[in-house]
Parts: C-alpha cells; structure tokens; sequence
C-alpha cells in the first residue's frame, strides 16, 4: 500500500514539475493517435456516407464486415503491419518498421473500421428521414454525402470520441511495429507497459493520469467545441 | 417543359397493384387537385409523376428530357421533412445545391422567409418548429428554385385557419406566376376553393379528369358522388 501511495506522491510531482520525459511521451501518443484518427476519418466519413446512400449488391456484406472489423484485435494487426513493414516484408523498403509512422498505420487501421461502423449508423438514420427530400431537391451523389455528413456532424464527432479512446489506448499493435524506442516511439501505453514490468510505479502512474486525463480533456474539448447538447440545438 | 404525357402507368408493390393503369395529360395552368379518399393512391401517383417512384409498366413523358424535367420540379411532401438546420439554412438549401452563391442564397431566403412571416424565427432549428411552421417552410423551400412544376402532398392536411389560409395564398400566386401546381387532398372545401381541373381516384384508378365545375355539378361515378356528398366511402 505504501509503495502505491509514495508512487502517487512521485507521480503528482513528476506532472506538476512538467518532466521532460513525460511531456515528450505524451506528446508523443497525442501525435501518433491524432494522426491516426485524422486519416481514419478523411477515409471513414465519405466511405460510411457512401455506403448509406448508394445501393449496391454486397451492401450488406460489406456492412457486415465492417462492424466484424471493429472488433480487429490490434496485437494481429500489428502483426500483420509488422510483417508488411519489416526487411523482407512487401514494402520493407520503406523503412518504416519501427517509426512512428508505422504506429500510425497500424492505429489508423484499428480505428477505420469503428469510425466508419458508428458514422454509417447515425447517417443511416438520417437518410431515412432526407432520402424522399434529397433525391426530390435533384442534388448530386456528393451533395447527398456532404449534406448527410454535415447534418449528422455531431454524432461524427461522437465517431471520432470513440476512435480516439481506442487509439489513444492502444497498447498491442504500437509495441509491435513501433518497438518502444526510448526517445522516438515511446508512447503513453507502452511505457506504461514498460514501466511497471520493471517496477517503476511512479513513473507509470504518472503516465496513466496524464493518459486518463489526455482522454478526458479532448473529450471536454470536442463537445465545447461542438457545441453538444447545448441551447437547443438538436 | 409541359404538357406531361402519362401512358398507362402502373405501380406493382410486391404484385400487387397500388396505382394504374393511368392515362394523363397535364397541361401547364393552373392547379390540378387530386382528390380521393385514403388509400386511392394519391400520394403513390404523386411520386411516381415527381419521378420518385418505378414505374412497374408505362410511360412518364416531359415534352424535355426527363433530366431536364426533374430541375424544374419541387415536391412537398405530406410531412414536412426538415434539415436539420435553420430555417433560413433550409431555405438556402436547393439554392445552394444549385450552385447559388451564398449572398444570393441569403438573399432570396430572407425573401422567402418574409413571406411566411418567419422572420422572427431565421435562426431556430427547422426540427423545432410547430407543424403548420414546417409545413410553410416546406412549402417555401419548394417554390425558392422557381420551379415550374410544383406536387404538393396534402399540404394542409393537419392545419387549420390561418396556417391553412398561408400556405393557399402562397399556391394561389405562385400559380398566377407560372408554376403549375398539382396538389392531392381530400379535403373537398380546398379543392373547391384552388382547383382548376380535377383529377379523381378511387382505388387505385382515375375514374375522371375534369373541370372543377363539371366535376362538382355532375360527379363521374357513384364513389365521386358519394365523396362529394361527404359520405363514407368504402
């Protein structure tokens, strides 16, 4: 009991003294899971509005299989990032295999499919009540899929909420093909991970409030931003 | 654009027969009413001339290309679907769909919303307006691309008074101003008080297309009688 009490002790002062190492990290599994939720939405967005407004013969399967991917568990897909990244791998060339950039892909393929599963069932809902209207005003493919995109904004931003707590936690596929380098692809998780098998309480605890909090602040932040449930919007 | 040329037309809903066959030819005056009681296939007919629905056999013929045809028409449906927007962001809409500039947008919306006397209310969402409300904005959402054809769905169907009396002024002059309107009721008082010609349903077939006067002075059939008579039909 003592040990945890003391490593809360380090802990707060490790944040309140703003340690170097600490900040590097944290900024570090901000940049990584934004990054990745970034591309997850620029392909997930159109591709879940596309879905909800075109007719096609594998509609449901495809829908099918995509709410089956949200479930991908992330320690095979860093496996499979991994073989496809590494020396002899397809694109080994790249040089990528132990990089952020590696952690990227690996996260964004983790989150695309739950963003595009939890965007396709709140826009599904609204093309129900606008497909009579949408297809009455004469508008283009595109414009049905900005304006479905558009009006169902905040349940996207809700999509985007749930990807980022995904990633953001993400431990399995990141320690793969990022390798938990000191210094260049240490993230929150991994060394938090690290860090307790070597007994450092202090320091993980402290990685684990900043990480709690990370999530929670842009939690805060997105429904400020967004203006959820506020003033009578919806 | 007119006359529009229907050629026995026929809409089968899993092999049955909803609507058909129908033989029409609209001209451009005036306002056509379409009367009928529930279930005559009013508002199935509606949507299959606004090209919303299959045509099962027959022909729906725009003396333009069909294409054409569909740019110049607006559809009010019988319950209002409103974006999820403003009011004057509803306006906006088709206007924005057809590549208006947003000052111009603005420009005709405020317009619009003067006309309905909504102008205390520009900035409320859509969704949150009182049926007759919705039902106005609609409307004027639907006249705003100037279009020459113009289906309403019972549009008054759940007003009374003054909503009412609004939305006919508003059909009155936009007929005067070249749209050709054909709207369904079956409310006989409105049909009376709008109609140049009437077309009348029962079950499925259109038993007459006729003038007001000649329709009312000597009903086509033993169900028009008995629907002028404002008895039940069965």
């Amino acid at each position: 009991m003592n040990e945890i009490l003391q490593g809360l002790a380090q802990a707060f002062l490790l944040i309140v003294s703003l340690d170097s190492e600490l900040i590097a990290i944290s900024l570090r599994s901000l940049y990584v899971t934004l990054t990745a939720l970034l591309i997850s939405t620029i392909i997930a967005f159109p591709l879940a509005a596309l879905i909800v407004v075109t007719r096609f013969r594998f509609r449901r399967l495809v829908i099918t299989i995509l709410n089956a991917l949200m479930g991908l568990p992330p320690v095979v897909v860093g496996l499979l990032v991994y073989i496809l990244f590494s020396r002899s791998g397809p694109l080994g060339v790249l040089g990528l295999l132990y990089t952020t950039s590696a952690m990227i892909i690996a996260q964004a393929i983790i989150i695309t499919p739950l963003i595009t599963s939890v965007a396709h069932q709140s826009m599904q809902g609204l093309w129900a009540d606008y497909r009579d209207l949408l297809i009455s005003i004469n508008t283009s493919k595109p414009q049905r899929i900005g304006t479905l995109m558009w009006d169902s904004r905040r349940a996207l931003i809700t999509a985007c909420l749930a990807g980022f707590g995904r990633g953001i936690g993400e431990v399995g596929a990141i320690m793969i093909v990022g390798g938990n380098i000191d210094n260049a692809t240490r993230v929150l998780t991994t060394a938090i991970s690290l860090e307790t098998s070597r007994g450092d309480f202090s320091l993980a605890l402290a990685l684990g409030f900043v990480l709690i909090s990370l999530a929670l602040s842009v939690s805060f932040a997105t429904h400020w931003f967004g203006k959820t449930e506020r003033g009578g919007l919806w | 654009m007119f006359p529009l040329e229907v050629s026995s037309v026929e809409i089968n809903i899993k092999g049955k027969r909803i609507v058909g066959p129908i033989n029409l030819l609209l001209k451009q005056e005036g306002i056509s009413v379409l009367l009928g009681a529930n279930g005559s296939g009013k508002t199935t007919l509606l949507e299959t001339l606004h090209g919303l629905r299959k045509l099962s056999k027959g022909k729906v013929r725009w003396s333009i290309p069909n294409k054409l045809a569909a740019k110049e028409q607006s559809f009010v449906f019988q319950t209002p679907v409103m974006l999820r927007r403003s009011v004057l962001e509803n306006l906006m809409y088709p206007l924005r769909v057809r590549r208006f500039s947003k000052p111009n947008a603005i420009k005709e919306a405020m317009h619009w919303v003067k006309k309905i006397s909504l102008e205390k209310k520009i900035n409320q969402q859509a969704t949150l307006l009182s049926g007759g409300e919705m039902q106005a904005v609609a409307e004027a959402r639907a006249l705003i691309t100037k279009p020459k054809m113009l289906f309403l769905d019972e549009p008054t169907a759940s007003l009374d008074g003054l909503a009412k009396k609004t939305i006919e002024d508003i059909l009155v002059l936009a007929a005067k101003n070249d749209t050709k309107i054909i709207m369904s009721t079956h409310d006989l008082g409105q049909a009376k008080r709008l109609a140049d010609d009437i077309i009348y349903l029962h079950k499925g077939l259109m038993e007459s297309h006729c003038l007001k006067d000649e329709f009312l002075n000597s009903p086509p059939s033993d169900a028009a009688k008995q629907f002028i008579a404002g008895d039940i039909i069965i």
